[in-house]
């Protein structure tokens, strides 16, 4: 055994509302730069839906992920190193920049600056690569609440994994949102993909990212991760991804997607996971047996014998702790109410989902509100809106066990907490009937219901005592180098880009230089909000 | 000092250690520069052809030129081969290799110049090393079309003057001396300014090629305290 922490975020769909303000948070913080206009750290899909970049779960076209040889052993579904070298001049498995969508905004100066005329001035979509015209056909969230009909929720990449049964149920439509991010993987493909070494697990909390200085441009990460969430930067010819906040996560921060939801989704906490056992759990020959192949990979950090161990292998005492009171090891391992994304990737990812109860209402009086009968219950869940075939189809390989489960007893718990506080009775038997104690009930929701702050982010901070650069990284943001977040556009390197900023960014000339060069005596920040005023965001929505 | 000796030894000196120390110098302070800057996320259906075609190109070309250059035309009697078989299959491999990087430069100028997202992407470097390229190639290739009857017997000329300048001991006069003709002593001497921005420019890549991915295990761990790899080894480590 050798016992390593890794981070891990649980999100709760049943109260995604899907507002984007994670997506736009972290935008504004990581992505708004040339180069990475496109990409979203962050994103919150519409399910169905086909997803962003296009298709992203569809492996046959991407080869992204792992799979099992013929002898069962673990190989990158792309191919391995040879293959990679035999193509490295062009990735045949590369998404497009269409796949996920030509950045753009508006020419927003024109509503202003137009001379008078016989029609209103209108502000017309701009491409922030080439300042074009666009006629938009694809964007960001074009699916956006089953919207966009030319792509359309029936082509949902899971759908081809359903029976024809639950297929024809989607005339009842349904939908649900998927925020993602970095599953931040145990297993993860993208750094096996990389040729040059430059993509890296930290060994302390396993958060996955991209060396700048060592990244050369050859793009097999992008392709290798089956979620597709590792971007490449056009401008600076680099991968770039997320990077799970790293700086606030060190500081013993929640990621800034998680702070900023206004649902309280989001949970953070770390696990102990054996790192001995990682190539044979994400080797287990049935799909359907990874999930519970991870969660054997999670060790109990109640365990004495585990945190003996911990320590012995140098994981700090108060990081031991903090992975006993972990919500996302009481919420995947625990209660079992959390479930891995595509597990059938074999990445053995990190973020994990709490599936949505549909809209619970359509359950509530036989559920719920009248305690409902026992066989009721469970064959109400099993026809819910959104079919438990459908969420199963990518958060358990298929396999409908685990995501009824989960629902069963995010039932229980409402059953039980209504009967408690409504009725004032108390129904141990709508705990015991899910499988749980009343006490474990309780502690759910505690957690998942009210939530609160201290409870949904469990982070030890870094231990900057063992640190030989804590010095040098006061400051610093994380992606200090050109082009990154810290440095304003138009810092280009030599062999940079300096060709016109079409439409100027919200971060544009005037903006203080927060790299520690000298600041503008003549900035004013009233002239620069004049001036770009409005002009932020415009794919943000 | 002749203009022989600015051209043919001057030049190269200069190109040689502007290119040495030049590539010792960007790897050192811009290792975040240091890449391929590769454009196939903004187009991919014509770079799939254009770069595949161009880069194996470019590598068969170039180990033309290293054999050609390198390997004195005494070692290839010793072994046997005829002067005339040799020239025959060099002609055939040169005119394939640089019929190869011809097209398939031809096919990235072109992509350059139709995709606006690819246009927008082009810095002035990239334009004075498609401009060098461009020179490089289509001399090259003349060369070698023009010199199929051997008439320049660059074994004899362009080939040991090459040596002898890597041996600091430059015979500039093989250069003019002899039957080399106009189109070698442009191609010879233009490809010097290539060397002389290649450090500088998206050419670098080529020194990147990712051999120790071959050996490496699949997932990589690295201690936080390591920033980057040009960065200071730590002195502690947590997780180990």
């Amino acid at each position: 055994m050798k016992v390593r922490a890794q981070m891990g975020m649980v999100m709760n769909l049943d109260k995604c509302i899907g507002c984007h303000t994670c997506s736009v948070t972290c935008k504004n913080v990581w992505t708004n730069r040339r180069g990475t206009e496109y990409a979203w750290f962050n994103n919150v899909e519409t399910k169905p839906g086909r997803g962003y970049p296009v298709d992203y779960e569809d492996q046959e076209k991407w080869n992204g992920g792992w799979k099992l040889d013929r002898k069962g052993r673990l190989k990158l579904k792309a191919g391995g190193p040879l293959k990679k070298l035999a193509n490295i001049f062009s990735n045949p498995d590369l998404p497009q920049l269409d796949d996920y969508y030509d950045p753009w905004t508006y020419n927003y100066d024109h509503l202003i600056s137009a001379p008078a005329g016989k029609v209103q001035p209108t502000a017309r979509p701009k491409s922030q690569i080439t300042g074009d015209d666009l006629n938009l056909q694809w964007g960001p969230n074009w699916e956006d609440d089953l919207a966009g009909s030319s792509h359309g929720a029936a082509n949902d990449p899971n759908f081809r994994k359903l029976e024809e049964e639950v297929k024809n149920e989607f005339e009842q439509a349904f939908m649900m949102y998927l925020p993602r991010i970095c599953e931040h993987c145990i297993n993860p493909s993208c750094v096996a993909s990389c040729p040059s070494g430059a993509m890296y697990k930290r060994e302390e909390d396993g958060i996955v990212l991209v060396d700048q200085e060592a990244c050369r441009s050859w793009r097999f990460c992008v392709s290798g991760c089956p979620y597709k969430k590792v971007y490449f930067n056009w401008e600076s010819g680099k991968a770039e991804k997320c990077n799970f906040c790293y700086p606030r996560i060190e500081a013993g921060l929640p990621t800034v997607c998680s702070e900023t939801c206004v649902g309280r989704l989001r949970h953070l906490g770390i696990v102990l996971i054996d790192s001995d056992r990682v190539e044979e759990a994400a080797s287990t020959p049935d799909e359907k047996d990874l999930l519970e192949a991870q969660l054997d990979l999670f060790l109990d950090p109640e365990d004495p014998e585990v945190r003996e161990q911990a320590l012995r292998d140098g994981v700090p005492a108060d990081w031991v702790d903090a992975a006993a009171n972990s919500p996302v090891y009481m919420m995947a391992k625990k209660w079992q109410i959390a479930l891995p994304l595509h597990p059938e990737y074999r990445t053995l990812p990190m973020v994990w989902y709490v599936p949505p109860l549909s809209p619970v209402e359509t359950l509530g009086k036989d559920l719920i509100r009248e305690g409902g009968e026992e066989e009721g219950v469970f064959a109400a869940i099993d026809r819910m809106r959104i079919p438990m075939e459908y969420l199963a189809s990518f958060l358990s390989a298929g396999d409908v066990a685990p995501v009824r489960k989960s629902l069963e007893r995010l039932v229980a718990m409402r059953r039980y907490m209504r009967a408690d506080v409504v009725d004032g009775e108390i129904k141990p038997e709508f705990a015991t009937d899910a499988g749980m104690t009343p006490g474990e009930l309780e502690e759910m929701f505690r957690m998942v219901a009210i939530a609160d702050y201290d409870d949904r982010y469990v982070v030890p901070k870094r231990h900057g005592e063992t640190s030989t650069t804590a010095f040098a990284d006061q400051g610093s943001c994380g992606i200090d180098f050109d082009n990154g977040a810290a440095v304003p556009p138009g810092l280009g390197t030599m062999t940079g880009v300096n060709g016109p900023d079409p439409v100027g960014g919200p971060f544009g000339d005037g903006m203080p230089d927060g790299n520690g060069s000298e600041p503008d005596p003549d900035f004013d920040v009233r002239e620069m909000l004049s001036k770009h005023g409005g002009e932020g965001n415009a794919n943000a929505n | 000092m002749t203009g022989e000796t600015i051209i043919y030894v001057v030049l190269p000196y200069v190109a040689m250690t502007v290119f040495v120390s030049g590539l010792i110098w960007r790897w050192r302070t811009d290792s975040y520069g240091w890449n391929a800057r590769s454009t196939q996320l903004l187009e991919g259906k014509v770079q799939r052809y254009a770069s595949v075609i161009f880069h194996f190109g470019v590598l068969a070309a170039i180990g033309g030129h290293v054999l050609g250059i390198l390997i004195p035309q005494s070692w290839t009697d010793a072994v046997g081969v005829s002067e005339e078989f040799y020239h025959v299959i060099a002609v055939i491999g040169g005119v394939s290799a640089g019929l190869a990087v011809f097209v398939g430069f031809a096919m990235l100028v072109y992509r350059r110049l139709r995709f606006p997202r690819v246009k927008a992407t082009t810095s002035r470097m990239d334009v004075a090393v498609f401009a060098l390229l461009a020179f490089g190639i289509v001399t090259g290739l003349l060369a070698t079309i023009t010199n199929i009857g051997d008439a320049v017997q660059y074994r004899e000329t362009t080939a040991p003057y090459f040596r002898q300048l890597f041996l600091f001991n430059p015979e500039p006069e093989l250069m003019t001396s002899g039957g080399v003709t106009l189109i070698f002593q442009v191609h010879v001497v233009g490809v010097w300014f290539l060397y002389m921005l290649w450090p500088f420019s998206r050419l670098v890549h080529a020194f990147s090629v990712p051999v120790g991915y071959l050996r490496r295990s699949p997932i990589v761990y690295r201690p936080r305290t390591v920033r980057s790899m040009s960065g200071r080894r730590p002195e502690t480590r947590i997780g180990r």
